[in-house]
């Protein structure tokens, strides 16, 4: 198990490296000096423009810029924000909370729906319940997440006036005003896991049930419900639980859009903001902090899949 | 996965007959690929079935609701919707298809190359697959978008870079099955050079796994083109697109709810028929595939 996990660790290392000279890179694509940028009024001087080169290292050869930005990635430091002038670390540090308590939530809705309906339509495969189940995972995979919270906001907040169309209220603060803001964008996040989610666990539970030692259970008389519950879910679960992990991450991505339409100070927004501004160090940051995040997810999956699957433990 | 060899084809059909028949029989996969088709004849005609010029703005009807002389009503210039959804219909199916063919053409000779050289070459292009798989698509993609700077073809090109690496992964493992196989083993022994082992032997074999992912990736092109546009890094004001058309419609939403509902229910409309179209080619391509 030990050696395992040095190998499994080992293995996320060039990944890692690889992915910071592709996000490193991603500068040189940029199109202008970003010196010029940073100037501002003083873009004419020539010493100003210099100094601001000095300062960046952009005066040196890219390798060279690579070496040291690395250095720095490597001690928690993140560069700059060129706009504000405030550490990407701290501003990530700062944005993350909000958009893990959105993720969260959107997680648990997704759950909440997602794997019931599974389970549904697996135990009542070809019947109607099964027909609208895949409809709406069909449904919540079509549909753009963002136009979704567009919609939800004119439902719940426009024609009906029970929710805030926009704003976030911190759970330390006020925790019925932060449940207020946050229960719409965190479902309009869930739904496309959540569909996800339904799609899986129905192919694992169909795969489940048809399994011999499910039709042992149900040979030596076993309610059905046991049958279900007991062994099939089970089983069944196992690949769930590691896709789970997985799309937690992505829902970070999703939390982009969302966050832009109910106008929440997270993570997303924080990207959005950097494009538009071309505050290209916290873009940079933001990727790579991502990354990371989505790596230590799989490998928590992976454990989690050592963890709940015993055929795997001995070897 | 494994790839889709056909081990024995039954007399008298060939396999791609009995591909069309599979998806034939599927009805809402059938449906999906009406709707499809529909949706390319809107983008290729829409010159000549728009009623009105998408970018004709006129101050005498800004907002107006729904009616007879507008289906869709007007947005707030005073331009006609249903004819900027008809014209937006071009940049998403463009979008979909240009950026879907751009992740084919870099993904698939990148995998076969890996899993035919395997060795080193293997190893560098699997690890910068993985990389870029560690990133959500949508933040990569809006990073290469951001960088690349806001138009509509550098967001088609941000979606085909970041869209790539499965294609990738999906042809790797392809090519190293079909590696194991005789009959790769027989076209190499025959003298056939390496290129040509892997683009007349082994591409037509993993084609129809291809063709799956390549018509899900292009629903996902689409919501991606959407996405970008409706953050500003995709097609440019004036010019119509779904995305774009959602975002500047989010400060009327109370006024002229009309303006986000029609191009969002566009959106959803042909993505859900690409995905329908994807879901039926996978069960007509791989005989062996779950029927459920």
């Amino acid at each position: 198990m030990g050696i395992w996990l040095l190998r499994r660790v080992g293995q996320v290392i060039p990944t890692l490296l690889i992915l910071s000279i592709l996000i490193f890179g991603l500068q040189q694509l940029m199109p202008g000096d970003p010196a010029l940028i940073l100037a501002g009024e003083e873009r004419g001087d020539p010493a100003v423009l210099a100094a601001i080169r000095a300062e960046l290292g952009l005066d040196r050869s890219i390798p060279e810029q690579y070496l040291r930005w690395m250095g720095k990635v490597l001690t928690g430091d993140f560069g700059f924000s060129w706009r504000i002038r405030v550490p990407v670390s701290e501003l990530i540090l700062t944005k993350l909370p909000v958009t893990f308590q959105l993720a969260s939530m959107a997680f648990i809705i997704a759950i909440l729906i997602g794997v019931p309906l599974g389970i549904v339509s697996a135990v009542r495969k070809d019947t109607p319940a099964d027909w609208a189940a895949n409809g709406a995972a069909l449904f919540g995979i079509s549909t753009p997440n963002f136009w979704l919270g567009i919609m939800m906001i004119l439902l719940f907040s426009v024609e009906l006036g029970w929710l805030p169309p926009s704003g976030y209220v911190s759970p330390t603060e006020d925790l019925v005003q932060s449940l207020a803001t946050t229960i719409m964008p965190a479902f309009v996040l869930g739904t496309g896991v959540a569909s996800v989610l339904m799609r899986h666990t129905r192919a694992a539970m169909l795969t489940a049930l048809s399994q011999d030692y499910v039709r042992t259970a149900r040979a030596k008389g076993l309610r059905e419900r046991v049958v279900v519950w007991k062994h099939a879910l089970r089983n069944a679960l196992i690949p769930v639980v590691t896709l789970g992990a997985i799309e937690f991450g992505r829902l970070l991505a999703g939390a982009v859009l969302t966050e832009q339409i109910f106008t929440i100070p997270g993570f997303g927004k924080l990207i959005v903001d950097a494009v538009f501004n071309r505050d290209y160090p916290v873009v940079q940051g933001v990727v790579l902090a991502t990354a990371l995040i989505f790596v230590v997810l799989s490998l928590i999956a992976d454990l989690l899949y050592m963890a709940i699957n015993p055929r795997l433990r001995q070897a | 996965m494994s790839a889709t060899v056909p081990t024995a084809i039954p007399a008298g059909e060939s396999p791609t007959r009995r591909a069309v028949r599979r998806f034939l029989r599927h009805r809402l996969a059938v449906f999906g690929l009406v709707i499809v088709l529909a949706f390319i004849l809107v983008a290729i005609l829409a010159p000549v079935i728009a009623p009105y010029d998408p970018l004709q703005t006129s101050w005498s009807r800004i907002r107006k609701p729904p009616s007879w002389d507008f289906w869709m009503g007007t947005d707030e210039n005073g331009r006609d919707v249903l004819s900027r959804v008809i014209w937006g219909a071009r940049a998403s199916m463009m979008a979909g298809v240009v950026s879907v063919t751009g992740a084919l053409l870099i993904g698939v000779p990148l995998g076969l190359l890996a899993g035919l050289a395997g060795g080193w070459v293997d190893a560098i292009i699997s690890r910068i697959a993985d990389a870029m798989l560690s990133v959500p698509f949508l933040i990569l993609a809006i990073a290469l978008a951001a960088f690349l700077g806001p138009a509509l073809e550098n967001a088609m090109l941000a979606i085909a870079i970041t869209a790539s690496p499965v294609f990738v992964r999906l042809s790797r493992g392809m090519a190293l099955d079909a590696k194991a196989t005789d009959w790769i083993e027989a076209a190499r022994a025959l003298g056939n050079p390496a290129w040509r082992t892997a683009f007349v032997h082994v591409l037509p074999n993993i084609i129809p796994p291809l063709l799956v992912q390549a018509t899900l990736a292009i629903a996902e092109a689409i919501i991606a083109e959407a996405a970008l546009s409706f953050l500003g890094l995709g097609m440019q004001p004036p010019n119509p697109s779904w995305g774009s058309m959602l975002n500047s419609s989010q400060r009327f939403l109370t006024q002229a709810p009309w303006l986000s509902i029609f191009p969002g229910v566009t959106i959803m409309i042909v993505v859900l028929a690409f995905n329908l179209m994807g879901d039926g080619l996978r069960d007509a391509l791989d005989p062996r595939a779950d029927k459920s």
